[in-house]
């Protein structure tokens, strides 16, 4: 399995688009690795810098409603995974974004809203650290302050599988 | 049960775990911007196979011709690897077109099949009542390689609209009405079911209109029931399946239709009549506002074209107008008709010539400006009437904005150099 855990980038906004995780004009690479300088390149959001070094850190990402809503291009969760994100979680997500991540073995948690606020206003007191325990589907949340919050999460059987197992193309060729 | 239920029990193949259902396909497309990777990753798995070369088709159609060396790079890929599985349904430069456009047109979709596609816009198919979903690349990769592509057990929403169109409202303005009801998230893990006489007079074309948007409320499919009107436009490639019977092919088609009891999760009544001409003035397809009410938005660019609204009918509706006066000064007009058959038809019905005297270029079928990737991208500031599907934030071009609207909108606003309901012009 991946490593899941890390510390938590927060994007305060609903309906970021896979177009805005990365641009079409770079869905001319075929290589994963090409996308990692422009991940969210054109966000607009405030208090976001997508410049420099935004990326180094961060592990997990904290959003909002409708996350990776428009165009199926898996190149959106490629350039979360080569920037070392391995974890979205999200009061919602757009179907075909969701299924992306679990079939490349990767973890897109669905959170309720007022989880979420929680979250965002931790994310206020400073840098926040994310554990992910897939086989206990827990999630703790800790500032440098110690400050702590944790919170059960559920997954379908068949995305924890893929998570487990790998990802869509194993699963599936072994099996069909 | 409702016709995505019937869809999923006569295609299931497999229920891994509770509430995922794998599903036998009926066809896998391929173009050229998603599919090379899927490719790359067969081939270094050292599984580089089809799980049958029949039920493949592939296009290059989001960059044509290539525009520089890497788009050349994965046209390549597809091409060698086409012709490598012996893939006969293989659109190349020339014969190729925007993919939601050209496999209809081909005779490639019926009813209650199964269809993925490595682009969102999949859902277009569903006017041919299939079951039709954009995928990712890992979808892609395993419907190449076992033809088979899991999804939750379906939910749906019943969509009836009822009642005549008023003059100058098209299905582009019916559909943009349905995502602002239902907002961008609003069908996210559903399938819509088009029902209502509207959508019953409505041509093979208005219906992939009303398809294709589908995904922009969040749908994993748009379906149109089929009848009539399917049977005719598809008649050509199944009349000798049906054996010149029609009413035979109607017959079987029909098997297609939701049971009188079927369930739906949510039905939205759309009252036809009341529509106005409309258009998109923000980042989101939601943000949806009668054309009237924003004469004060200046445009630089009208691209009349895409999966959405480049076909034979579209064009139509736009040339009624575009032959009324040329493009304002300044503004400039693109025309992309969708597929070479289009674009032949409409040289022989002399509506080439009408947007050319209008002052449009015509360039050759491709996706090109719609994803802001080639012919016609904006630069920072501006803004297009445009007839294709995404209206997001940099889609056409970095900093540009992007209203969506019907053909006669666009061909409407391109005269007036503003944001234009149509009627103003037909009025005259």
């Amino acid at each position: 399995m991946r490593v899941f855990n890390g510390p938590v980038l927060f994007l305060d906004r609903s309906d970021i688009n896979t177009d805005e995780i990365i641009p079409a004009k770079y869905l001319t690479e075929i290589d994963k690795e090409s996308l990692k300088p422009h991940l969210l390149e054109d966000l607009k959001l405030k208090g976001f810098k997508n410049q420099g070094n935004a990326f180094d850190e961060a592990r997990v990402i904290v959003t909002r409603k409708n996350f990776g809503c428009g165009s199926s291009r898996e190149h959106a969760p490629w350039a979360l995974e080569v920037n070392g994100i391995h974890t979205v979680i999200a009061e919602s997500f757009a179907r075909i974004f969701r299924q992306n991540m679990f079939n490349g073995g990767m973890l897109a948690i669905e959170l309720d809203k007022k989880t979420i606020d929680g979250l965002f206003a931790l994310g206020r007191q400073g840098t926040v650290h994310c554990s992910v325990d897939v086989n206990r589907k827990t999630l703790s949340f800790r500032t440098a302050k110690e400050k702590r919050l944790s919170f059960s999460f559920s997954l379908m059987e068949f995305d924890e599988t893929l998570v487990k197992s790998g990802g869509w193309v194993e699963f599936a060729d072994k099996r069909y | 049960m409702n016709v995505t239920e019937k869809i999923f029990k006569a295609h299931v193949r497999d229920e891994p775990f509770p509430g995922t259902m794998v599903l036998s396909l009926d066809l896998v497309l391929c173009h050229e911007i998603t599919t090379p990777m899927a490719i790359t990753d067969l081939m270094a798995r050292k599984k580089d196979r089809v799980f049958n070369k029949n039920k493949i088709k592939a296009v290059i159609d989001h960059v044509s011709p290539a525009k520089d060396s890497k788009t050349a790079l994965q046209g390549k890929i597809l091409r060698e690897w086409a012709h490598r599985h012996k893939i006969k349904d293989f659109f190349d430069i020339g014969a190729n077109g925007v993919c939601h456009a050209l496999f209809p047109e081909k005779g490639f979709i019926r009813p209650g099949y199964t269809v993925i596609m490595g682009d969102s816009h999949t859902c277009t198919h569903g006017a041919f009542g299939a079951f039709a979903a954009g995928v990712g690349t890992t979808d892609l990769e395993v419907g190449i390689l076992k033809g088979v592509c899991a999804f939750r057990q379906p939910r749906s929403i019943k969509i009836s609209v009822k009642g005549k169109l008023r003059k100058g409202v098209y299905a582009k303005d019916v559909i943009l009405e349905i995502i602002r009801r239902l907002t961008v998230n609003g069908a996210t893990d559903h399938c819509i079911e088009f029902h209502g006489d509207l959508i019953s007079r409505m041509n093979m074309d208005e219906r992939m209109t009303l398809s294709n948007m589908a995904i922009e409320a969040g749908a994993t499919s748009g379906i149109c029931l089929p009848d009539a009107v399917t049977v005719d436009y598809l008649w050509p490639f199944i009349k000798e399946e049906y054996g010149y019977n029609k009413k035979k092919a109607l017959n079987d088609f029909r098997k297609w239709h939701p049971d009188p009891d079927a369930a739906y999760d949510k039905v939205l009544e759309v009252d036809a009549g009341k529509l106005k001409p409309v258009a998109t003035f923000g980042y989101k397809p939601d943000q949806v506002k009668p054309l009237e009410d924003m004469k004060k938005f200046k445009i630089d660019q009208v691209y009349i074209g895409s999966c959405t609204n480049g076909r034979i009918s579209d064009l139509r509706e736009a040339a009624k107008i575009a032959k009324l006066k040329p493009l304002a000064k300044g503004v400039r007009g693109i025309l992309s008709p969708a597929t070479p058959e289009v674009y032949k038809t409409a040289m022989k019905e002399g509506l080439i010539k009408i947007f050319m005297e209008a002052g449009y270029c015509v360039t050759n079928p491709t996706c090109g400006a719609c994803l802001g990737m080639s012919n016609g991208v904006l630069a920072e500031g501006e803004a297009c009437a445009s007839t294709t599907n995404r209206n997001f934030s940099g889609r056409m071009g970095k900093g540009g904005m992007v209203h969506l609207m019907s053909p006669a909108s666009a061909a409407a606003s391109g005269i007036k150099g503003r944001l234009t309901d149509p009627r103003e012009l037909l009025r005259n």
